[in-house]
This record gives C-alpha cells, structure tokens and sequence, in this order.
C-alpha cells in the first residue's frame, strides 16, 4: 500500500464522515455557515461602496501647503487621498456683466456682444499680471491635444497656458469677435449635433452652466456670468492674492461677500468609459455563460434551479469573504473588484460542486439519504482534492511572479479557494442533503396516488384465470378534478410559483419598477426635471403672486436657481442683494426705493435696471457643473484625474457695468436684424429642450435595462422554443415537468389506463368514440368501452360458442381458449408473414393469397344470382346505382331470401339465436383492416372477406366474401364500407338495415350520421352488406392508404397516385399525380382539405374541389409516416423522427421536433394547439403553437417498451394507443391548455 | 432505410457537410473577430487612459484589416485542430464541455488583461508571466500533444508574419522591446492558438454527434 493510496483512502473516510455529519445535522450547519459568511464580511462594511462620484475635502487657503506624500501621522478627518500635489491648481475668474441702465433702443444682442467682448481685455490684464515671475510660470503647460480630437483645434489652447474663457471661440482675438456677424452662431457651432449629458464645449469655456450664462436673445435678466479659468501647475499664493487685489481694484464687486478661504480638493474615481466597458462586459459576458453551461448538467435532483442558485451563492459568497477576509488582515484592495471578479469565479470555479451533485445523485436511490450523501462525497474526495492541491500550486507559481498586482490576485484567489472549499463542504453539502431528502419524500408521496390508480400487477403468466382483475377504479378521479381539488393537492411552494407565474407577477413588477426608475432619474437628474421644476417655480412666483406668497420675491431676480444642495442660508444671504443694488448713482434711488413689495411690479416688465448680485450659489459655482467637467477638459490633453484630485482655489469675482452708449459701440451691423424678444413664453424652450433630452436618455436607459433582463431571464430560463432541428431530449422517467419550463404546470398526474387482454400485438384499432375496438395478431377482436376502459366484447379466434353476454369477465371460455391457444398463435402469427401488416413500410409486403375456403355448405347457392364478375359488366350499370336500390340489391336476392326462408341466408344475415357455424367467421385468416361504426364493427380480413360484427353482443351479423384479395384498408363512412384491397382494386359496400317485420320500433333512417351518439343497430335488424360497385384497377399497385370524410373517399397507392371517389355514386373524381413515391400518407376532414405524403418525403396539398395541386413541400428524409391538419397547420412526421409542422396555408415551415431515433410515426391532434405524438412506451404531447413538450407519459413500468404505432383520439380528450398487447387509454386533463 | 428515396433540398442542404464546416467556420470567424476587436480596445487603454468620445471611432477605423485577419485565423486554426485530432486518430476526450470551453475563453481574456493592465517591472518579468500563464492554460483545457505542438507552430509562425509586416512597415509596435519583437506576442499568440482551437473541437464535437446519430440510426 503506497503512500498515495493511504492518503487516498484516508481523505476518503474523512469525507465520508463529513457527510454523514452534514446529512444528519442539516439545520445547524446552515445556521453556521451564514453566520461564518456575515463574520467574515464585516470588514467589508468599511469599504466604499463603488462610485464614481467625486469626493471633496475642503481645506483653508491661509496655511495652504502642498500635502506630502507619505502619510504622516493621523491627521483627523484628512482622507487618504489627500497626498502629494495636485494634479493642477483651479483658479476661476468669475465675471458679471451687464448693460445699465438699459434702454429701450438697445437690442437683444446688446446683452451679450459688449459684456463677452470685455472679456479680451480681462484675459490681457491677467496675462500681463507680473508679480514674481507671472503667469506663465504658473500655469499648466499642455503640449498637445489628444489626437482624434481636430475640431476642437480652434477653440482650445493648443500649447502653453490652459487658461480656457469665452473668448476661445474666437482665438483670443478681438478683431474676430468685433467681425463676427452672430455671436451665438459661432457658440453653437461647436455644440456636440446628438444628445450629450456632459461636459460640453459652451461649459468649458464658459465655466458656468448654459442656463446661467445669460449668453441668449431672450435672456430677461440682462446679466451675463461667464469665468476666466486658469489651471495652475503649481501653487503661489502671492501671485494669486495679487491677481486679485489687481482685478478688485479694477472691476470692484461692491455687494459681494464671497467667502476666499476655502479652497475645495476634490479627488475624482476612476472613470469607467465606454470603451474600458466593452472588455469588461465581455468578460461578465462570458462568465455569465461559464456558469449557464455549468449548472445547466445539474440533474437528476429536486430542485434543479435551486442548486444552481446555491453554487452560484457558494461561490459569490466564497468571494465575498475572501475580500472581507483580506481586508481583515490589512490587505487593502488596490485592483478593481469589478474587473478581476469575473476571472476570480473562473478560476473557483463551479465544477467542485457539481461533481459532487453528480456523484452524490449517482449513488442508489434505496440508501439512506446520509449514507448517499458521505458515499458521493467520498467517492469524489479524492478528485476534489487533487484539484485544489493542482489550483493552490498554479497559484502559488503565480504568487512568485512577484507582480504586485499580480501577487495580490493570488492572494484573493488563495483565500477565496481555501472559503470556497469550506463552503462546498459545508454550506452547499448540507443544501444538497435537503434537497435529496426533499426529493425523496416528493417521489413517496407521489408515487403512493400513482400506485393505487394503477391496476394490480398482472396475472402470472401461467395461471390468467385465477384472479381476473377487479374493477379498475374509475379514471375520472384522475382527470376530472376541480380546479380546487387541485390546488389542495399542491404543495405551497409551487402554488407560489403557479401564481407567479400566472398574473406575471414579476414581470409586472419589472416594468413597474422600471418606470418609478425612469422618474426617478429625470427627477434627480442636474440637468433634469427638478431643477426645471424648481427654475418654473421661482420665474412664476412672482407672476402669481398671492399663491407663492411664502416665497421671498426676489427670487425671480437672483441669477441662477438655488442648487439641489441648495440651503436656506444661501437665500437668506442673497437678501440684501435687492435692497443694495448697482452702485451707479443714477439708480440708487431707485434701488433704494424698491421695497420688496415693489419688486414683482419691476419684474414684470423686465428690469430697466440690470441687477448683478452675488450670492453664496456664486462662491462654489463650478457645482452646478456636470462632475465630469474637470475630467473631460483635461482629458483633451490627455491627463487623467483618475484616482487623483484637483484643488479648486476661491473664485475672483468681477463686476462689469457697462454703459448703453459702449453698447451700441460694439455693435455689429448685422445685430439689428435680430427680431425682438418675443412673448415670454419662449423662456421655456431651451428648459423643454433639456426635458425632452433627459426624457429620451431615460427611455433609452428603461428600454437597455429591460433587454438586460430579458436576456437574464432568457438565459435563466431556457425556455426552448421548437426551433429548426432542437432536439428535443425526451424527458427520462421521473424527472419533473417543470425543466423545459421554468415553471411547471400543474403535476396532474396523467397515469394511463392499460387495457390488457389481448394475448398478442395489437394490429388494428378502430374507435367511434364511445367503443373501441382492436384487434390483434392472433385475430381475437375485443371491444372496449372507451370512457372505461372496460371490456365489453371478445369475439375470440376459436370460440365454439359465440359470446354474447354483456361483461368482460363472464368470457372465460374466450379467456381459455386464447391461453390455451397462445403458443400456436405466436406461430401463427410469424409464420404468415405475409399477413402481417407491416406499419414501417405502411403496405404489406408480400401478397398472399387465400383459397376461398367453401363455407357455405348450408345456404343457398347464390352465385348465380351474383357476378363477381364485375369487369365484364358496364360499369355504368353500377355506378349509377342510387342508394335506395342499393337497399335491395336486385330483386333477386329478396326472391331467394324468401325462397330460403328459415335458413335463409343471403350474401349477409344473421339472426342472434343461430347455432354456430353458419355465420362461419373466417377464422383463418388475419385482419388486415377494421373500421367500427355505431356498434359494427367491419373488418376486413386477409382472404378477402369483409365481415360485420356486432360490437355490444359479438355476434357475426354479415360477411361478404366477393373479393379474393385482402383487404388492406376500409372506410366505413355513413351506410358505406369501402374496401380497398391488395391488387389494386377498391369495393363499395352498402350496408342494408332490415327491420324484421314484427318489430316496429323503427329507429329512424338507415343512413345515419357517422358518430351516432348511441348505437342504433339493434340486434333484431337484419343487417346485410352488399357490393355496390367494385373498382378494378383502381391503381395499378396495392393501395396503401385509404380515408373517407365529407363524402369523398381517397386512396393513395404504391403507383405514386391519390385518388378521390365520390362516396355515394363511387365515382372517380381525381386523379391526383404529384409524388414521386409511393403514397403513404393522407389526411382528409369534413372542410375538404386534403394532403398526401409520400415515400419520397413530400406533402402535397390539393384542393379537393377542383383536384388542382395547392402546395408541394419535402419535409422529410424518407417515408412521412403520418399526416394530420388543424384549421392552420400541417403537421407531418417522418421516417427520420422528425415532426414538421407547417404552415396549411402557405406551405411553409414553421419549425420541427426531432424526435428520439425509433420513435413512432403515430399523431394525432387533441385540440388547435396539443399534438400528441406515440413514442417508445410513450406518448408526448406537445403545444402546437411553440413546439414545447408539454408532458410525456410513460405508458407501462419499464421503459424498454414498444413503440406506439397506432394512436386514434378520442371525442372526450382522450387518446388510445397501442403499446404491445396491451392498449393504453390516456386522458388529457384540460390543465395541459394554457390558461392565458 | 434502403428505400429512401431522394431527400428534401431544404434537409440535404442543412444536413450537408460542407455547408456544416461553412457555418462552422463562419461562427469561429466571428469569434475571433469580436475577440480581437476587444483585445485591441484593452490593449490601447494602456496608453490612453481615458476615453474622449472620437478615440473609439479612431480604434475602428484604424488598421481595419487586423480584425478580419485575426478572424480568418481563428477559423482556420478552429477548423484545423479537429481535422488533425481525426487525422492521428486520437479524438480529443479531455473536458470536452461548453463550461470548460467558457472558462478557457475567460481565461484566454484575463491572460490580455494581465498584460495590458498589470505593470511589471521589466519585460522579462513580464513574457515570464504570460509564459506560464500560456503553459498552464494549455495544460488545464487541453493536454493533447498535438495541441501544444500546433500552438507553438503556429505562434512562431504569427510572431513571424507579423515581424515581417513591421519591417515593411505596414504596421508598427508602440516600443519594441526585445529583438525588435513584443516579447508578449508569441505567448499571447499560443493561447489564442489553444483558445480557438477548443472552441473548434468543441463545435466540431456537434457534427460528430450527428454522424454518429445518424449512422447509429441506420
């Protein structure tokens, strides 16, 4: 015994222990590994949550210092980012201008040409400003824009100082503006065309918000705001305290109060581009399908989605504690979170887990819950560790890389591993412990209703009499349950899922909560309603006055709207504000004059007087700008302020009034042309603009997150919709309906009725609703009652008596003789292969042909009186033949038929009380074909003959033996059978009721409808069947197919032919040619559509009416076995096992179903939208519209069954099929129809 | 079945087997264009760190045709690495999962990360790393002979052509570093190799299940 084995062996009993220990205390585990997990996430409490908004710290400007790089000591609040210089130094020069007082002959332009056009002068002041060694050395040299970047070339400085103002739109350059025809034209040119949120250019070089520039024709306070931005690389408070001495004793501010010691360091995230986006989306793309692919193998378990939620929260949560856990000890995490994180969880990885759901569920069913979950457990431990063992090497490799950034990574991987394993042992372990003991109890409770709705196990083979079955208990119960009964029966936690999944209740919520999202962010948005909201509010009040009463009225004059952060200190600051106005002498007695009570009534003209104030909202008005603004200007010259900070020094305030008479100087000649301000109204319209952007960035933002979790929702629940060629993977036996779904619909058990008795395979069914009748290979005909199941009729192969009583079990005799005569059936039935009807080829593959036997010993020679010899007869002597003739065929027979009378026997009779014998049933040969009407039952046999049976009594009520041929199909269509036989030829049979005389109870016509609600022979009728007209050569090879519907009868054929009849007057109507192969298939229904498929794997559509080809579609490779229609579709199934489904009016595929290989050909059309297709030992049944397995039934105990071949639907919802011996009746509960 | 007769167009067309290798090709052709297209954008945020809005489209429409290149590439490699495990007779069983090819796709991205987001302090250091960051992806996801000898093929061959287009000055290295080679390309080029080619064994392994199937069925 090696080492390595040793080990092995010990690693396995350990975890065998461990398992049974997690099995056994399942509770408390849990409870301690939430509580392990919550412990070791605290730490992650102290870190910041993810943003990307920038953080300030304000500091005095008195005793500024440059911060040192080191962390020196605990400096109280300083945060940790405040280390070493800036990036760059901000220094804005807030300048006010207005024209005033104003005069009525000034124009709009006048706001803004002169007050922009000072600013040239400014910039000159400012860069001529020498104190120690100016400017220039102070401020931030660029060098060069960032390439991609040409057209805003012109506008910003290129090289040396970044000092960015108004005046760039026109290169500095006072010429420029003196000749520039229209102003805001070149402003507006530079705007971005689509909807941008950011910074735009007019907000860089303005360095106020669009809305406060003043810069407009129709601006009604007259005031124009724009700064002077310089960004310093470095700090010289002497300079800057003389730049702003110089520029106050210029332009003198005489009612401002702005606060100069503070300066403000604000530290900005890291950005997150759209560009850095794409790969990291790509990565979470790929994640989120690594963990698709991996939970979609958990099987075999209770709840499949709910382990796969539980791996994923083993790992989520392994993670979490690894990061809390690094941090504990000190690690402070430098990398992104959210760009390792998805390499993190592939590197854990979701396999340990489900290996261990995959071997735990692969041990045997029958052990103890504990002991399957420590023997899967142990018999993975090995694997599992040898894994990890391999992980924590590659790790370790990794880790001497000696990359930091790479160190680190392992770091987390080691500890998310280590946390990860400790979770799979414990955490999802005991999950998968209850998970199996849930399903272990399901499956009991389950299986305890299935098991007594099933009949008893089968009689021995050896002793069939003995116990004859007891009644069955009555399958309604199973069925024709009230909704109610239902609901009592499911467990809580699916009525949940019902009730979700009904209303669409989460789906409801998710638009709900999508729009209160939308709201709320064109609520909160900067640029967004509020603040238009409040900016309505402030410019009405004073309109309105006596509803904004409380309001202070000036508002209406303040520039600017008090910002979100806005508090009531800053109002309260601006109040004096009105009351000393403009220093001007000529309007100080105004200003002085205007009492607040006088206010509204100036500001409804608009103000003569321009006022400029300055508030509070003015001292840090780089606020109201968007955060990115800073990022995006020095983006342009391709520095980043990622993760680093900028110090915005106090803003230099400078007031410009200007007189009317410079005004007018400064004016270009094309600025009169400008119309006047129009009504007041037009105020609004670039506040509606905002609006309509921030309204349709929101629509965009609510429409990507929907798709978001659309996708999400797709990808969690695969709902398969039957595409082109899926393959549909039959579901294994007890696995739940609900994992094609997402959400299962109601487990109504649909147990089949097994209808035994037969000793043989079932060859032909046959079914008017309220019977049924099937027949096997050992020629023994049983009819069943279809709403029972029980066995009404034997009509046995070798009864010396017949049988005509009413219940199943009092035929024991039909019961012996078939046990007894079982084993030469079997020979028999193999032996005349030729008789078989070989359903894979669909037409028999050998003809064989029967000696008429002489029967007739004891009746009346009639030959005479017939000529089967109908070749030589002119058809047309036949054909028209109307059915009352029909009705006594001659007066020949009658006349023999009297002439006969106690015996009397005619080509068809029977009267009940006969002694056996003369109804001489052909017992030799096979059925080949068998149709049931009302309570006849017509079967055609392989001699030839073509025999009625009663279906209630058993009794023999006529047979016709004219043809020699077998019988290959029937139709039994109103009081016509139509017989089409081996060699080609088809016969019309016209059933006769001959009332016996001394009974009068007369039941109504003959011809009857096809599906009589009862059955209306009466065993006193005298039935007789005659040929009516025999068809040659119908087709020149064997027919193959033959349907009867809406008086219409149409045969298909070896010879690549369809061929329509006339029912009542067998007259050939169509020759339909088309295909290519033999025909197999044909669908007819009362609305007259016909479709044929064939050998060569075509459908052909026709027309019936006027025998014209509609569509020709291949479906198929090889044979279609099986056609049948709905109002709008086709649908076909094949040799290959594929099912098609086309469109009936175009001919189009709408999708198809692979089937498993060797899946029966059988179909059948519950309602508009359930097909029910026969598989191996089951039926599926399947929605129409979207191609979805709704439920597959198993029809016996072992799986390994036949397939079904023949499957007939039921009036009452209802399908029968045959599956070996044995018929099968299954009852479609209504539930499989879809409520919405 | 002996008897069937001629197919449908519509299911010879999709059951065809060159029109299998078409789409085949056609899916591993788009993989390796989309994976380029976001290697690239990593690889440039490492000069720029932040993003002006006209960057992106410069990244576009500059060398357009490196994508396609890329793209054909890993068609061929995807569609080569079946043929050859068919050719020697050893069909690929190890991890033949879509969650294994996942993983190795992440894995394949996290090596590019690494090196355009990590600093390291030399070059050596860092074709050290992606070295055996490239071993060990071949030896979690692949394991075949055959595999590792085809990834050093045809990364020596890349690192090849892609030398010659630097003399001929089509295209140009932001700082060469080592014999006027990236030394990080062959290594990026040989878990690319490995990536496509389990990708392609893993699409490959589609066609096979259906052959399979369909003989099985006969």
């Amino acid at each position: 015994m090696t080492v390595r084995e040793r080990l092995r062996e010990k690693i396995s009993a350990a975890f065998y222990r461990h398992g049974l220990l997690c099995a056994s205390y399942p509770v408390p585990i849990i409870l301690f590994t939430s509580a392990s997990i919550l412990a070791c996430c605290y730490p992650l409490l102290r870190l910041p949550l993810p943003g990307t908004g920038p953080v300030e710290f304000t500091t005095r400007v008195r005793d500024y210092t440059v911060p040192s790089h080191e962390p020196q000591g605990d400096l109280g609040e300083r945060p940790d980012w405040y280390r070493g210089p800036p990036v760059a130094y901000i220094q804005q020069v807030l300048v006010k201008a207005a024209v005033s007082p104003w005069d009525s002959t000034l124009v709009p332009v006048d706001v803004f040409r002169s007050p922009l056009g000072r600013v040239f002068s400014l910039l000159e002041e400012i860069r001529n400003h020498v104190h120690n060694d100016g400017l220039e050395a102070l401020c931030l040299q660029v060098t060069d824009l960032l390439p991609g970047l040409r057209r805003m070339q012109t506008v910003l400085p290129e090289h040396g100082c970044l000092l960015v103002s108004p005046g760039n739109y026109w290169q500095n350059q006072r010429e420029l503006f003196d000749s520039d025809p229209d102003l805001l034209k070149t402003v507006h040119q530079h705007e971005p065309k689509g909807l941008h949120t950011t910074a735009t250019l007019r907000d860089l070089l303005f360095g106020v918000p669009v809305k406060h520039t003043g810069v407009s024709l129709y601006s009604r306070k007259r005031v124009v705001t724009y700064t002077i931005t310089m960004v310093l690389g470095s700090y010289d408070a002497r300079f800057l305290s003389s730049l702003r001495a110089r520029l106050r004793q210029l332009h003198p501010s005489v009612n401002c109060s702005l606060r100069e010691d503070q300066m403000v360091h604000v530290h900005f995230k890291e950005e997150i581009g759209m560009a850095e986006l794409i790969p990291l989306v790509t990565t979470y793309i790929i994640l989120f399908a690594y963990i698709y692919f991996s939970t979609r193998k958990i099987d075999m378990v209770k709840s499949k989605w709910g382990l796969a939620l539980a791996a994923v929260v083993t790992v989520l949560s392994s993670l979490l504690m690894s990061v809390g856990l690094c941090t504990l000890f000190g690690l402070t995490p430098t990398l992104n979170g959210g760009e390792i994180f998805p390499y993190l969880v592939v590197v854990i990885g979701l396999e340990n887990v489900l290996v261990l759901t995959k071997s735990v569920v692969s041990t045997p069913v029958d052990l103890e819950v504990k002991l399957r979950i420590a023997q899967g457990l142990s018999n993975e431990s090995w694997s599992i560790m040898k894994n990890m063992a391999t992980e924590l090497c590659i790790i370790l490799i990794g880790y001497f890389t000696l990359v930091p950034a790479i160190q680190e990574f392992c770091l987390f991987a080691v500890v998310g591993l280590v946390s990860d394993f400790f979770l799979q042992m414990f955490f999802f372990t005991t999950v998968l412990s209850i998970d199996i003991r849930r399903m272990e109890l399901a499956d009991l409770n389950r299986r305890l209703p299935a098991e007594a709705g099933m009949p008893l196990p089968k009689p021995g083979p050896l002793r069939p009499r003995e116990a004859p079955p007891p009644p069955r208990p009555s399958p309604h119960t199973i069925t024709l349950q009230t909704p109610a009964f239902r609901n009592l029966r499911l467990p809580k936690r699916l009525r949940v899922v019902y009730f979700l999944a009904r209303t669409r209740l989460a789906q409801r919520f998710i638009m709900v909560g999508t729009v209160i999202w939308i709201g709320i962010l064109a609520y909160t948005d900067p640029a967004g309603l509020r603040t238009y909201l409040a900016a309505q509010v402030s410019e009405q009040s004073p309109l309105g006055e006596g509803g904004a009463g409380g309001l202070p009225p000036h508002l209406g004059v303040a520039p600017g709207f008090p910002g979100p952060g806005g508090d009531p200190a800053s109002t309260l600051s601006v109040l004096p504000a009105p009351a000393e106005p403009t220093p001007l002498p000529e309007n100080q007695s105004q200003g002085h004059h205007g009492a607040p009570r006088d206010v509204p009534l100036q500001t409804q003209a608009p103000p003569l007087v321009p006022q400029i104030s300055w508030g509070a909202e003015d001292e840090e008005g780089w606020r109201k700008l968007s955060f990115r603004h800073w990022p995006s200007l020095f983006s342009y010259y391709n520095i980043t302020l990622a993760k680093r900070y900028i110090s915005i020094l106090p803003v230099i305030p400078v007031t410009l009034h200007l007189s009317p008479r410079e005004a007018i100087e400064t004016r270009h000649p094309q600025d009169t042309r400008h119309p006047p301000p129009p009504s007041l109204k037009t105020n609004d319209l670039p506040a509606d603009l905002t609006l309509y952007k921030v309204a349709a960035l929101g629509l965009a933002a609510g429409v990507l997150l929907v798709l978001l979790l659309f996708c999400l929702y797709r990808v969690l629940c695969s709902r398969n919709y039957g595409q082109n060629g899926v393959a549909h993977g039959r579901r294994r036996r007890g696995d739940l309906p609900c994992d094609d779904y997402g959400y299962s619909p109601p487990i109504s058990e649909i147990s089949p009725l097994l209808l035994r008795g037969h000793s043989m395979d079932i060859e032909c069914l046959a079914s008017d609703g309220m019977l049924l009748a099937s027949c096997c290979l050992a020629g023994q005909i049983r009819v069943w009652d279809a709403q029972t199941g029980d066995c009404l009729t034997i009509i046995p192969k070798h009864g010396l008596r017949r049988s005509s009583s009413s219940g199943c079990w009092e035929q024991r005799d039909g019961w012996d003789a078939m046990g007894v005569a079982e084993p030469e059936n079997l020979g028999g039935g193999t032996e005349p292969g030729g008789g078989v009807f070989d359903e894979d080829e669909g037409y028999p593959l050998r003809r064989r042909t029967t000696p008429r036997p002489a029967l007739f010993e004891n009746q009346p020679d009639l030959t005479p009186l017939i000529d089967t010899n109908f070749d030589s007869q002119p058809p047309s002597h036949l054909l028209l033949t109307p059915p009352r003739d029909g009705f006594d065929f001659g007066g020949l027979v009658e006349r023999a038929y009297l002439e006969h009378e106690p015996p009397s026997r005619s080509l068809g009779y029977i009267q009940p009380p006969v002694p056996q014998g003369q109804g001489t049933p052909d017992w030799e040969s096979a059925v080949w074909a068998m149709e049931l009407r009302g309570n006849l039952i017509a079967a055609g046999r392989s001699s030839g003959k073509l025999e009625l049976w009663d279906a209630v009594e058993g009794s023999l009520r006529c047979s016709n033996e004219d043809g020699v041929s077998g019988i290959t199909a029937l139709a039994f269509l109103n009081n016509r059978i139509v017989a089409a036989r081996l060699d080609g030829s088809l016969d019309f049979f016209t059933v006769d009721i001959n009332k016996p005389l001394g009974l009068l109870q007369y039941r109504g016509p003959p011809g009857r409808s096809n599906m009589p609600p009862s059955p209306c022979y009466s065993s006193e009728d005298v039935i007789s069947c005659q040929l009516t007209r025999s068809v040659q050569c119908a087709h020149q090879k064997p027919i193959t197919v033959l349907r009867a519907a809406a008086g219409r009868v149409v045969t298909g054929s070896q010879d690549h032919t369809v061929r329509v009849y006339r029912l009542e007057d067998s007259c050939c109507l169509f020759t339909l040619q088309g295909h290519s192969g033999g025909i197999t298939a044909i669908y007819i229904d009362q609305t007259m559509v016909l479709a044929s498929g064939g050998q060569d794997g075509a459908i052909c559509l026709w027309d019936v009416l006027t025998g014209s080809r509609v569509s020709h579609v291949y479906g198929h490779r090889g044979d279609v076995t099986s056609l049948v229609c709905t109002t709008s579709c086709v649908i076909s199934s094949g040799l290959d096992d594929l099912i098609c489904i086309w469109d009936r009016s175009t001919g189009i595929k709408l999708y198809s179903i692979q089937q498993e290989v060797g899946c029966g050909a059988s179909l059948g059309v519950i309602s508009e939208s359930l097909l029910v297709t026969g598989g191996q030992g089951c039926v599926s049944f399947w929605d129409l519209n979207f191609g979805d397995l709704l439920q597959t039934v198993y029809l016996g105990q072992s799986s390994d069954g036949q397939g079904v071949r023949q499957l007939v639907v039921l009036n009452n919802a209802a399908i029968v099929c045959d599956f070996g011996s044995e018929l099968s009746l299954v009852y479609v509960p209504s539930v499989l129809e879809k409520l919405d | 079945m002996s008897t069937t007769p001629s197919r449908g167009p519509y299911i010879a067309v999709v059951t065809n087997r060159n029109t299998n290798l078409v789409i085949r090709g056609f899916m591993l052709f788009s993989i390796g264009v989309f994976l380029a297209l976001v290697l690239n954008l990593l690889q440039v945020q490492r000069n720029v760190t932040l993003f002006p809005p006209d960057v992106i489209s410069s990244i576009f429409s500059s060398a357009w045709w490196v994508p396609p290149c890329c793209g054909t590439a890993s068609a061929m490699i995807g569609l080569l690495y079946p043929c050859i495990d068919s050719r020697l007779g050893e069909p690929h069983k190890f991890k033949r999962e879509w969650s294994s090819v996942m993983r190795c796709v992440a894995v394949f991205v996290g090596i590019n990360h690494a090196s355009a987001k990590v600093d390291f302090a030399n070059n050596v250091q860092l074709s050290l790393t992606l070295a055996a960051l490239s071993i060990g992806l071949w030896w979690t996801f692949d394991r075949s002979r055959s595999g590792f000898g085809l990834g050093v093929v045809i990364a020596l061959l890349a690192t090849l052509s892609t030398q010659l287009l630097v003399y001929n000055g089509v295209f140009q290295y932001t700082s060469p570093d080592f014999l006027y080679i990236r030394s990080w390309l062959p290594c990026i080029f040989f878990a690319g190799v490995i990536t496509m080619g389990n990708i392609g064994r893993q699409l490959a392994l589609y066609e096979c299940k259906r052959m399979s199937g369909k003989t099985h069925q006969d």
